[in-house]
């Protein structure tokens, strides 16, 4: 190839590169394991534990259902490897107006869903009303109830959305009723991947067990209860994406059995992390050092106080409980996959203080505390936790360490649908959130705080098992999500988490890690874990 | 009349109960139950299972005398760094402090078995007696009263037997507060229709024999042909399932206890540290093996109690051919 | 007989809508909120009521249940919450792997079972019947999970036979029928060395195997409907004990049971999932029963289902 000719292809591909207005995902980075370049092809088998409700983008909503929706599904917006937005049906980020209130989308042009039509703005418009509608049922209507009209068509009053306008066939503009700051990451929720109205219309409820999308793999068979075949989808837009040709997801599957059929070489990669009970083999095992990857996620797991019941509203005993729980210990009945929370938001959670330090353990300073707030005796109280392995072991522990200042902790365990309907009713002392920990839905430090710390959220069924409102915070917490300038905005989250700490509203234990036990051939690109989506599958290859 | 009724040998020819003959003694009779006792005394088999018996009873009574640790202590040196259960020194040869090893939570395996007895035992033991109670009282009673009754009854037992339990456990909850005695209540009273079943077919087989026929027809009431004649019949079935189903309830009180009923944590229960312990079966066996064990050893003695139990109360059953 | 059958299956109907009512009571008395379940731990309170309203969940109890009942009638079980399908296309994809376990596991029981109880009978007070004991109490302590953990590991991955959990081919019917039907063969030895203990003290039996085979034949014809009475009841009542009671064995070989359905429909809280799987774990309680008074009807015809005394 002569010069010129080498130039102007340099020259095509940079103003292509520029037109995509980010980084695209085939570019290889550091990967997880050898640094060899991905590879197309190969079949990949992943096992579960529970099993898969839907892929209904509007309606799928759990750790299991969100990676899969993404295998068929696209969104306006994506994440790159981390937690920076990037525009991935949309051409590129939107235009904002001045005081923040109008987004304006310029969408891809040639994409096309798996039916063959190629997708325009309609489709947006569609799959956002689609969302807000009550007849839906979507758990996410609550993130987009901020748009112009949005109540009106929840109420019933109006049959579209007035702040969801298509400008043209690739345009798309919404009006907000208020800024928000946090609008483009609910953008980028699996409840905006955007769905072809008349495969919605054609398939009625049962669209999400016969996805149609834009995604990168298309449903090829669904054995309820037993597995889902995925096949590449041949008309993918990202070119070069995805590196599979087949993913195979089999559900129902205990973590132990999957362990097993992951040493025989029958799957691929485990869903869920291995059993703690094999931990210490698998990591004692050099043949497994390449074969594990960890990654920190973006939750915190506490003991939710109910700030409403004595002993409790006492700010002091809270304090006692902050400083009486033995957090390494907790990191060691975990095996050591976890690290001690010292506040509320984890630390992979932009506006994260890690100057931070905290409620020490101190078993003394607890029981002054307690005198202090008029129970030298201690008191007895109950704690509920789900019964699932390991949150009862992990409660027992919480048990000891109170027992210590003088506190008789009783231990309910209850099945996870009793603990959920005690603790969001305020019917319970003390909840661990050990098995329904939250975690993060968009990397947002307002995600920690509204549903489940806010004025808003502290009423009867609501997530806010703190039962805490208080008025001066709520005020502050709306303001700052007015707030464009970023980095100003995430430092003022400091001491608005630092007075939710100081009134020791939760005991922050532990914040999570997510093992996947995976075959060496399987790598990700960079990694198998995404802090976002769990799983990327996207740019999961194998090597021969 | 037939003639078999009058001849003992030709009853047993025809296949009707031995205990018509009028050699031996029948209940409600004197010296039935002395002569009861003196046989099970002489059986060696059963003097063992009963010594069992009292034994494992006893050491659930005094628990706290033998057990190495408390049964709630977590240790910090029962856990390895890794948070791994320590193996015992039974079974690493090398001493230590936990002879049975430690469980999932760094507590002392050996303590846990024993005060788990209190639970165990008593659930077990309890709630099956409820259970084998219940159970023989209505099928026997549905199979020997006929209609109404027995419709009543029998579809009673349909309704019983397809209840979602695990949908009234976790709606008890929230109006109970949970204890050892609800489980037994709850286990019993969901158990019991497996007995009553087996029982009813077996009444119903025993009921149109000739031998009951008579009996009627010499004057006896019903209720005093049910339990004298029909209920010592029943007598195998009841010791099966009275012994086998401690077992089966040990397991239903763990998974119960699971769900807000019944013992909560850290009360240990032979049920619940199995359940506890199943996922280490690769690394740590000792913690499934050891409370089976204790369940199979309950489970055994009472079978030897129960089988010289019931060789005792039927004589002719000895079976030495 | 025919009498019998269709006046049985008559009574079958209140004990069902007996069933449905108790489930439906339960359901809407327990302390957890199906809508919440449904919507998951984002959703804001809003979004949970209406999503409770679109479910019908906020009406009054018996407005529920004749909507249920009337959709029932026209055979329509609703829709599942959590797995998105018709609980009708649910169960019936489930059935016959239930149904091939039952049978698979009731088969390993009685082989297992009925052969030692015989010995343990025959040889009674020997090593045999020691043996025999032995067997029985292992299959009963034997926790079924952990039970098949081991049994999927030595045999399914040290020693590759069997797959590791899972369907497709007789083989992978093969540890999960172990496992469950162990324990089973337990009582089935024990409750079968019970009754043979009593056939062999009768002196009839003792002078029959002096006289030789054709006696014994005739002995058989006419003792063995008594000594198979309590087998034949905990064989049909194994049929219900299948579909409810071995979820432990379902979980750890992946089995796409009715029993886990119901399970998973309990723990999400699945409402017309849960009422599903109880009317039809209620209707196989029904028949079985149906089955195992008729089986005994025809095995000992001195039974008779009669009229009151």
């Amino acid at each position: 190839m002569n010069k010129r000719a080498l130039f102007s292809l340099w020259t095509t591909l940079a103003v292509a590169l520029a037109a995509c207005g980010g980084a695209t995902p085939a570019a290889p980075t550091q990967t997880s394991g050898d640094a060899t370049t991905p590879q197309k092809g190969g079949a990949l088998i992943v096992a579960y534990k529970d099993d898969l409700a839907t892929l209904d983008p509007a309606i799928g909503y759990d750790w299991t259902n969100w990676p899969t929706i993404k295998l068929v599904f696209d969104g306006l917006l994506d994440y790159d490897t981390g937690t920076t937005l990037m525009p991935r049906l949309a051409e590129a980020l939107p235009t904002v107006n001045a005081d923040g209130t109008v987004y304006t989308f310029k969408l891809r042009p040639g994409v096309k869903f798996s039916n063959g039509r190629e997708f325009t703005a309609d489709d947006v418009v569609y799959t956002i009303t689609r969302v807000l509608d009550p007849k839906t049922g979507s758990p996410g209507a609550g993130f987009f109830v901020g748009i112009k009209g949005a109540q009106a068509l929840i109420d019933g009053t109006a049959t579209a959305v007035e702040g969801i306008k298509a400008l043209d066939a690739n345009t798309v503009e919404f009006t907000l009723d208020a800024p928000d700051v946090t609008f483009l990451n609910k953008m980028a929720l699996n409840f905006a991947f955007i769905v072809p109205k008349e495969e919605v219309e054609k398939a009625g409820e049962n669209f999400g067990h016969a996805p149609v999308g834009t995604g990168p793999f298309v449903l090829k068979e669904w054995k309820s209860g037993e597995f889902l075949t995925f096949e590449r989808n041949p008309n993918y837009f990202y070119e070069g994406l995805p590196y599979l040709d087949k993913i195979t997801i089999q559900v129902g599957v205990a973590p132990d059995v999957a362990l097993l059929r992951l040493e025989k070489g029958e799957i691929q990669m485990m869903g869920d992390p291995p059993p703690g009970a094999d931990w210490a083999r698998l990591t004692a095992d050099p043949a497994w050092k390449d074969r594990i990857e960890k990654q920190p996620q973006v939750n915190t797991t506490y003991i939710a106080i109910n700030t409403t019941m004595p002993p409790f509203d006492n700010v002091k005993v809270r304090q006692a409980l902050n400083h009486a729980i033995d957090k390494q210990r907790i990191v060691q009945l975990l095996n050591g996959r976890a690290t001690v929370a010292n506040q509320i938001l984890p630390p992979l959670m932009p506006g994260y203080d890690a100057s931070y330090s905290g409620y020490e353990y101190n078993p003394d300073q607890a029981k002054a505390l307690l005198t202090e707030a008029g129970f030298p005796d201690g008191f007895e109280t109950s704690i509920e936790c789900i019964a699932v392995d390991p949150q009862p072991k992990l409660c027992e522990s919480f048990q000891q360490d109170l027992a210590k200042i003088g506190i008789k902790l009783n231990i309910f365990t209850l099945a996870a649908p009793n603990v959920i309907d005690d603790a969001g009713n305020g019917k319970t002392p003390l909840v661990w959130s050990g098995g329904l920990a939250w975690t993060q839905d968009y990397p947002d430090p307002d995600d920690f705080y509204s549903p489940i710390l806010g004025c808003d959220s502290n009423v009867a069924g609501g997530w806010n098992w703190a039962r805490y409102c208080n008025e001066a915070l709520h005020q502050t917490s709306k303001e700052l999500l007015t707030m464009t300038d970023r980095a100003a905005r995430l430092e003022a989250y400091k001491p608005l988490f630092k007075a939710l700490m100081d009134d020791a509203v939760w005991v922050p234990v532990i914040n999570g890690e997510y093992d996947v036990a995976h075959s060496e051939k399987l790598h990700g690109q960079p990694t198998l874990i995404h802090p976002e989506h769990l799983f990327i599958y996207e740019t999961m290859w194998m090597s021969p | 009349m037939d003639i078999t009724q009058l001849d003992p040998q030709r009853q047993k020819v025809a296949g009707l109960s031995p205990q018509a003959a009028p050699t031996q003694p029948t209940p409600g009779e004197v010296g039935y139950f002395a002569l009861t006792w003196r046989r099970l005394r002489r059986d060696r088999a059963a003097m063992f299972g009963a010594a069992l018996v009292v034994l494992i009873s006893l050491a659930a009574l005094f628990a706290p005398l033998l057990a190495p640790h408390d049964p709630t202590e977590q240790f910090r040196d029962g856990l390895t760094p890794e948070g791994q259960p320590v193996p015992g020194a039974l079974w690493t040869g090398n001493g230590g402090r936990f002879p049975l090893g430690t469980d999932a939570n760094g507590r002392d395996l050996l303590s846990r078995i024993i005060y788990g007895a209190r639970v165990s035992l008593l659930v077990g033991v309890l709630a099956n007696l409820l259970a084998v109670t219940l159970g023989t009282l209505i099928g026997s009673v549905a199979a020997y009263f006929g209609d109404p009754l027995e419709t009543l009854l029998m579809r009673f037992t349909d309704v019983m037997m397809a209840f979602p339990t695990l949908l009234l456990a976790m709606t008890l909850v929230a109006i109970l507060k949970p204890s050892m005695w609800i489980i037994i209540l709850v286990i019993g009273a969901v158990y019991w229709t497996w007995i009553a079943r087996v029982v009813y077919g077996q009444v119903l087989a025993l009921r149109d024999r000739d031998f009951i026929t008579a009996t009627r027809a010499l004057g006896a009431g019903r209720l005093h042909i049910l339990v004298r004649h029909i209920l010592p019949q029943l007598i195998p079935t009841i010791i099966v399932w009275g012994t086998l189903g401690i077992a089966t309830n040990v397991m239903l009180e763990a998974s119960l206890s699971y769900l807000g009923i019944g013992v909560q944590p850290p009360t240990p229960s032979w049920g619940g540290m199995i359940q506890q312990g199943q996922s280490f079966y690769r690394s740590a066996p000792w913690l499934v093996l050891f409370p089976g064990l204790a369940i199979m050893l309950t489970v055994f003695a009472f079978n030897l109690l129960g089988d010289g139990l019931r060789d005792a109360l039927d004589p002719t059953q000895r079976g030495r051919s | 007989m025919w009498t019998y059958l269709v006046r049985r299956l008559f009574q079958a109907i209140p004990v069902l809508l007996g069933i449905s009512i108790i489930t439906f009571v339960l359901i809407y008395y327990l302390p957890a909120d199906p809508a919440r379940m449904y919507a998951g731990p984002s959703a804001t309170v809003d979004t949970v009521a209406r999503i409770r309203h679109e479910l019908g969940l906020d009406q009054p109890l018996w407005a529920q249940y004749t909507r249920y009942i009337k959709r029932l009638l026209q055979g329509d079980l609703g829709f599942s919450y959590r797995k998105q399908i018709a609980v009708t296309d649910l169960l019936l994809s489930r059935i016959p792997y239930t149904l091939a376990l039952t049978f698979a596991g009731i088969f390993v029981e009685l082989i297992i079972g009925l052969p030692v109880g015989i010995a343990s009978a025959v040889a009674r007070g020997q090593w045999a019947d020691r043996a025999g004991m032995f067997i029985a109490l292992l299959g009963v302590s034997a926790p079924p999970f952990w039970l098949g953990l081991l049994l999927l590991y030595w045999f399914g991955y040290v020693i590759p036979l069997f797959p590791l959990g899972g369907t497709g081919s007789v083989a992978h019917l093969v540890l999960p029928a172990i496992t469950a039907g162990l324990g089973g063969a337990a009582w089935y030895a024990r409750m079968m060395r019970s009754s043979a203990l009593d056939i062999l003290s009768t002196d009839y039996v003792r002078t029959a195997r002096a006289k030789g085979l054709i006696a014994n034949l005739v002995i058989l014809r006419h003792v063995l409907p008594n000594a198979l009475n309590p087998i034949i009841t905990m064989a049909g009542l194994d049929i219900p004990w299948f579909i409810g009671g071995v979820v432990l064995v379902e979980r750890v070989f992946d089995w796409p049971g009715v029993g886990r359905l119901a399970v998973e429909a309990i723990e999400t809280v699945d409402v017309p999932l849960i009422l599903g799987t109880v009317i039809f774990t209620a209707g196989m309680v029904v028949l079985s029963g149906i089955l195992i008074d008729v089986a005994q009807g025809l095995v000992d015809p001195r039974i008779r289902y009669s009229q009151s005394k």
